[in-house]
């Protein structure tokens, strides 16, 4: 889009009358054929393509599914079972929305933790950075909506317990609270909207994703070594290139997609999902999908008062900063070299940053009481320490390793360094360094 | 710019510090809304357990489990006769239609002449009236109560489940680091274990100072309490099979558990060969799309 001069030339007469009234051929084969991706990019790069897929498997298995899904409270459980028992492979596309949303989240965050690791956010990328920021939170929206319509007991329970943070904001927060409910607790409106919602979002993410793309093609991507493109040679074609590379990575990805799908396709979910909500028997223990369990943990750590906050709207604030830190990451990070490959002590807190986070997303399905609550605190604490506290002084403080002046000259250093390999013959470059 | 990082870092040192001191102080109260109606713990007595089930369902070899797995037809026949003899008596099951039988390996006739045993409202017809006749294959199992008031007040008020998703709708918490292997083992019947538990812990004596409910009964692979509603539904020839398999508890526990399955989850077998068919394609293709990413990278340093 960016790259200045275009290299299509259309060759049919066709192609040419096209393009000079709306080149939209230009702008694909500019974008995803000729476009220079690095070189050196690895298997952690392709998680991008990778979302793409998955969004538009979740709709079109979505519009799918909303043909047949009853929008109701008395009507959605045996909607949403004729679905799994009468409709043709409706269990098969049921079951593919599911644990798409899942596989979704867990590409979504190894995405952002790529970013992390080699530094993606940081200038001139920090729009890029904020973009991903908006997906995530909108792709939380529909997930956590999309829970709901199903209308067994997590739906209606975890509903129930959501949209009750809301109250605890000050002066606004039960109107807030009332407006997304439809009532004053979780009833057919809130069903009614939540799925109006689950519906729409997806498409605002997916115009998102389009600013994204924007975005990432304005600036090129980033790489493993943090060093910007210096020259034709640090990079090759994204066609056949990096779109081979990203096929083979989604039809792996895909593989572990449907392993769940088709064997242990409710593993991810909870057994009281099948049971139909019931305003009048709460579940003994409430637990959002797994994929909301670190901030679910974020929000129980805070079980204390700090000065005219009191611990429910502590543990929210924690809960929504959690989310609200990662957008001012960019400005953050005061590290003058990119990647975490020349950042030995940055790596290592890094690598603590997400075993924290697993540890977090295990104590999110535990019971707030006993040792899990100083758990929690502890982890938290870690969690915004890394972004508030290890992110800034580090950068200022840590001595890299010495970098290479280019792309291509890591490439070569590696490739000379590694072993009597033919070049080409490191099937997974993984770049340790 | 550095100064005001340097700032906010100072800034967070303190927080932290404050939160240390905080958690110092005496406990607050956590404001986990899970544990919202749930009743107070009564004071800690040695007998009484806290954690349920107080014993873990034992794993069974189920004939529909692994990647391969399939349903025993006859298996799931002899779980109907229970269901149908034994706990259709107080559980529903309101989303099995009659017409699915055929799964079980019953004849578009037999399921027409099993469905004909089952009275079901219909109307109104023409004079307004509503009326009863006989099930047809297009009709549901019926429930044995007009309504879930009905149910509850025949049972002590608590309504019997229904039956049509029970087996997905239990499972036992698995805890770390077995829940992490059992996406290897492809574990996914924590259901027809915990059912078949359930059928089988009735006759284990609390131990002593254990306080049992009024009216409830002691079972100690229950998920939710150290007793429950549901007497004993079972006892050993209580159940006649034809096919010469063993009238005991423990199989019938088996039997209907492994229906329950079936009632939840009737395309699981189509699912698994689907399964097989999907992943063999993927190992295939993702081969060549390999074998053709390497080509195209032979010649490029990366």
């Amino acid at each position: 889009m960016s790259s200045g001069h275009s290299t299509y030339s259309p060759k049919t007469g066709i192609g040419r009358w096209m393009d000079s009234r709306m080149p939209l051929p230009r702008l694909v084969h500019d974008s995803f054929v000729s476009y220079p991706v690095p070189r050196n990019l690895n298997y952690a790069y392709t998680f991008g393509g990778i979302l793409s897929i998955m969004l538009v498997a979740q709709i079109l298995t979505g519009v799918v599914l909303a043909m047949h899904y009853a929008n109701d409270t008395m009507l959605a459980v045996q909607s949403v079972e004729k679905i799994m028992r009468d409709v043709n492979s409706g269990w098969l596309l049921r079951y593919m929305h599911s644990n798409g949303a899942s596989f979704f989240f867990i590409a979504v965050y190894i995405h952002i933790m790529r970013g992390l690791y080699y530094g993606s956010y940081k200038a001139p990328r920090e729009l890029l950075w904020i973009l991903g920021c908006i997906i995530y939170l909108l792709m939380m929206a529909t997930g956590f909506m999309g829970y709901v319509l199903p209308w067994g007991q997590m739906s209606f329970w975890g509903a129930t317990v959501i949209t009750g943070f809301f109250t605890a904001i000050p002066l606004v927060g039960e109107w807030i609270q009332q407006l997304l409910l439809g009532g004053f607790a979780v009833d057919n409106p809130t069903l009614n909207r939540f799925f109006a919602l689950h519906y729409l979002l997806p498409f605002m993410i997916a115009g998102v994703v389009v600013l994204h793309v924007w975005a990432l093609h304005v600036t090129g991507q980033t790489n493993p070594t943090g060093i910007e493109v210096k020259s034709k040679t640090d990079t090759v074609a994204f066609t056949p290139y990096a779109t081979i590379k990203d096929g083979f990575a989604m039809v792996v990805f895909l593989a572990a997609f449907a392993y769940f799908v088709f064997y242990i396709p409710n593993y991810l979910g909870h057994p009281d999902n099948y049971i139909m909500a019931d305003s009048l028997k709460t579940p003994a223990h409430i637990v959002p999908e797994w994929y909301f369990l670190p901030f679910y943990a974020i929000l129980r750590a805070i079980t204390f008062n700090i000065g005219p906050i009191d611990s429910k709207l502590g543990g929210v604030l924690a809960m929504f900063g959690a989310i609200a830190v990662l957008f001012v990451v960019p400005w953050l990070d005061t590290s003058k070299v990119r990647s975490a490959v020349y950042r030995p002590w940055y790596k290592l807190f890094f690598w603590l940053f997400v075993a924290n986070a697993i540890f977090l997303g295990w104590l999110g399905s535990k019971p707030a009481e006993g040792i899990f609550i100083p758990l929690m605190q502890i982890s938290t604490l870690y969690y915004f320490a890394f972004f508030l506290v290890v992110m800034p002084v580090l950068g200022l403080i840590e001595t890299p390793r010495r970098l290479p002046n280019s792309i291509t000259e890591a490439v070569l250093e590696k490739n000379k360094g590694g072993s009597a390999h033919p070049a080409g013959a490191t099937a997974a470059p993984e770049t340790r360094g | 710019m550095k100064k005001i990082l340097n700032g906010l870092a100072a800034i967070s040192f303190l927080l932290a510090g404050a939160a240390w001191a905080q958690e110092n102080a005496p406990a607050a109260q956590p404001h986990d809304m899970s544990t919202m109606g749930a009743a107070a713990p009564s004071e800690h007595n040695a007998a009484e357990p806290t954690h349920f089930p107080i014993n873990a369902p034992k794993e069974m070899d189920w004939t529909f489990s692994g990647p391969f797995g399939t349903y025993d037809k006859a298996q799931l026949q002899r779980g109907l006769k229970i269901y149908k003899e034994v706990c259709a008596a107080c559980h529903s099951m309101n989303l099995v239609a009659f017409r699915t039988l055929e799964d079980l390996g019953y004849t578009e006739a037999q399921v027409k002449a099993f469905a004909a045993e089952y009275e079901v409202q219909d109307g109104p017809n023409a004079d307004g009236e509503m009326f009863t006749r006989k099930a047809l294959p297009g009709d549901y199992f019926p429930s044995p109560f007009p309504n879930t008031a009905a149910a509850a007040a025949a049972n002590n008020g608590a309504a019997p489940p229904d039956f049509s998703l029970i087996a997905k709708a239990r499972g036992v918490t698995r805890g770390f680091p077995t829940f992490v292997f059992d996406i290897f083992t492809q574990y996914a019947q924590g259901g027809p274990d915990y059912i078949h538990a359930l059928l089988t812990s009735y006759d284990f004596e609390p131990p002593a100072g254990m306080e049992i409910a009024e009216g409830t009964h002691y079972n100690p692979a229950f998920i939710a309490g150290k007793s429950l509603a549901m007497a004993k539904p079972l006892s050993d020839g209580q159940v006649t099979y034809e096919d010469g398999t063993p009238e005991t508890v423990d199989q019938y526990s088996r039997d209907i558990a492994a229906f329950l399955m079936w009632a939840a989850e009737p395309h699981l077998v189509e699912r698994k060969q689907t399964g097989f068919a999907v992943m063999l394609f993927l190992a295939l293709f993702g081969g060549l799309v390999y074998a053709t990413k390497r080509k195209v990278w032979a010649n490029v340093a990366h």
